[in-house]
């Protein structure tokens, strides 16, 4: 397969669009979980009632749904350990649906905007995600699709504790909102150890989306609520919406400091960082990351021009093992994965050059 | 020393986690410790869940101290047959039951989750809402009613009750079938 229909493949339509604040964010994601309540929730759930969960949800969302025939479903059961992590990789399910749940399942409409997980850890898992800084939009989108699942089932829910769900942290909106934000600027002057406790303080969860612990591979970081009982959906986007905001204008007025004060730094920095991209012949994931993190703010700062500003997105994604391994059609060792990583890399960076 | 876990077999494993500073030790029967397998040492999965049940278990692991929140080892869910202990340990309900079945337990591990807070005040099921909707509806009107009366307005007063009724009338209804 060549490369270009490779990554075309790869990458999820949605991503290809570009969204309001793409320069610093990524992605918007938005997630509800629900269950029904004539079934007892997947951990507890055998064999029969976990099958009947699925045919009931299948069922009622190709009766109510006008993308009835876009969405497509995928049995966990059926798929290779390759092709669970690729869906990984694109954030389509979750590593503990892939991994863990015995019976699970997927739905997903065509440009991977929505997916639907059965029986993860609850019932159903509605997500939905948009380029850039859309939260209202990805709310909206996932409030229509719990309405037409609603009006064949009976959601397990209850008055005082709202919508019932299997850890005791997602129960009374079962919403988990997040937006996906690449912060270079303020990695780079230090302000994101700063920015995180107070962050941490509003209710509101910071990690990395890539790599281990504390560290965020790429400069992307994931912003996200926590608490779900005893605030309105609104409230809850809106507390997170400003506060993004508020990153937002930080991570620029960051960018214009470098900018005005070490611009030689800066542009010397970055365009090694391209260098390093376009010459490497085995190449780390951290330092892959470090290095699209560089060409992406670059691009960003119009101090590297002529090359797409999906190219961070897209090459984290590409260059994730799973990824790697199925470009390569085989189980790759560690340092093959290095190897190959380099290749694709520099063969995407060829492409902007043509 | 009897283990934590079970409070039956004598505790052969003593564990101290030392976690930004602060010790804490715990000690368990070989029975508890296999069932318990994430604990052990060696292995790093540390999920959410297990962060979870230390919360449901209380302020720290005192055992052999009668405590004012002793949790009968009966207590469990007659719908999926999960019992509290079970609850606790997994960090996760078996089904939707189970919050009524372990209610009495319930606010203090919402309000240490959810910021204090126990009640939704968020979207509404269209299907099962539109009982919970009248039903706070007809409280607003029992209040509208009571103030029509107290400023004599009783051909307001009136109407308004017939409302209530109406709306009574249905969800009795709405019961029966």
């Amino acid at each position: 397969m060549s490369l270009e229909r490779f990554i075309s493949d790869a990458i999820s339509p949605w991503m290809k669009r570009e969204g309001p604040e793409s320069d610093i964010v990524l992605s918007s994601r938005v997630r509800l979980a629900r269950n029904i309540h004539q079934y007892v929730f997947p951990i507890a759930a055998d064999k029969e009632s976990a099958h009947e969960v699925i045919s009931t949800i299948s069922t009622c969302i190709s009766e109510e749904s006008e993308e009835a025939e876009n969405l497509e479903m995928l049995m966990m059961e059926e798929l290779k350990p390759v092709e669970k992590r690729v869906l990984v990789e694109k954030h389509l399910i979750s590593p503990n649906l892939a991994e863990q749940a015995k019976y699970g399942a997927v739905l997903m409409n065509a440009d991977e905007s929505v997916s639907i997980m059965v029986n993860e850890e609850d019932h159903i898992r509605i997500q939905c995600l948009a380029p850039g800084f859309q939260l209202e939009e990805v709310l909206h989108r996932a409030n229509e699709i719990d309405d037409r699942i609603e009006k064949n089932v009976d959601y397990a829910f209850d008055e005082k504790r709202g919508y019932l769900t299997s850890c005791p942290t997602n129960v009374g909106t079962g919403l988990r909102a997040s937006v996906m934000m690449h912060l270079p600027a303020l990695v780079l002057s230090k302000k994101m150890s700063r920015i995180i406790p107070a962050i941490n303080q509003l209710g509101l969860a910071v990690r990395g989306i890539y790599g281990e612990g504390t560290e965020a591979q790429g400069n992307i970081f994931q912003i996200s609520n926590q608490m779900t009982l005893g605030k309105s959906e609104e409230d809850i986007m809106e507390d997170l919406a400003g506060v993004v905001m508020q990153v937002i204008q930080q991570e620029r007025a960051a960018r214009k400091q470098l900018q005005d004060g070490l611009k030689l730094q800066l542009e010397d920095k970055l365009f090694r960082s391209l260098g390093t991209l376009e010459n490497c012949r085995i190449i780390q994931s951290k330092e892959a990351a470090k290095c699209l993190s560089d060409v992406r703010l670059g691009i960003d700062l119009e101090i590297l021009p002529g090359i797409s500003k999906t190219i961070l997105n897209e090459l984290m994604i590409l260059t994730q093992p799973g990824f790697l391994q199925q470009y390569a059609g085989e189980v790759l060792t560690p340092e093959e994965r290095d190897i190959r990583r380099a290749t694709l890399i520099r063969e995407r960076i060829k492409l902007e050059n043509r | 020393m009897n283990c934590e876990e079970c409070h039956e077999r004598e505790a052969s494993l003593h564990f101290t986690k030392i976690i930004n500073g602060e010790k804490t030790e715990f000690h368990i029967c070989e029975h508890c410790a296999k069932e318990k397998g994430e604990f052990l040492p060696g292995s790093n999965s540390f999920s959410i869940h297990q962060l979870l049940s230390g919360l449901l278990h209380g302020d720290g692991h005192v055992p052999n101290t009668p405590s004012s929140n002793f949790i009968p080892p009966s207590l469990s869910c007659e719908k999926c047959g999960m019992s509290y202990y079970q609850f606790a340990k997994i960090g996760r309900f078996g089904c939707d039951n189970c919050y009524k079945a372990f209610e009495s337990k319930l606010n203090p591990i919402f309000k240490r989750v959810h910021g204090g807070n126990t009640l939704h005040a968020g979207k509404i099921p269209l299907r099962a809402g539109s009982s919970i909707q009248e039903k706070k509806q007809l409280q607003q009107l029992k209040q509208a009613l009571q103030q029509y009366i107290l400023n004599e307005e009783f051909e307001r007063a009136a109407e308004t009750r017939d409302v209530i009724r109406e709306i009574e009338h249905r969800l009795q209804q709405g019961r029966d079938t």
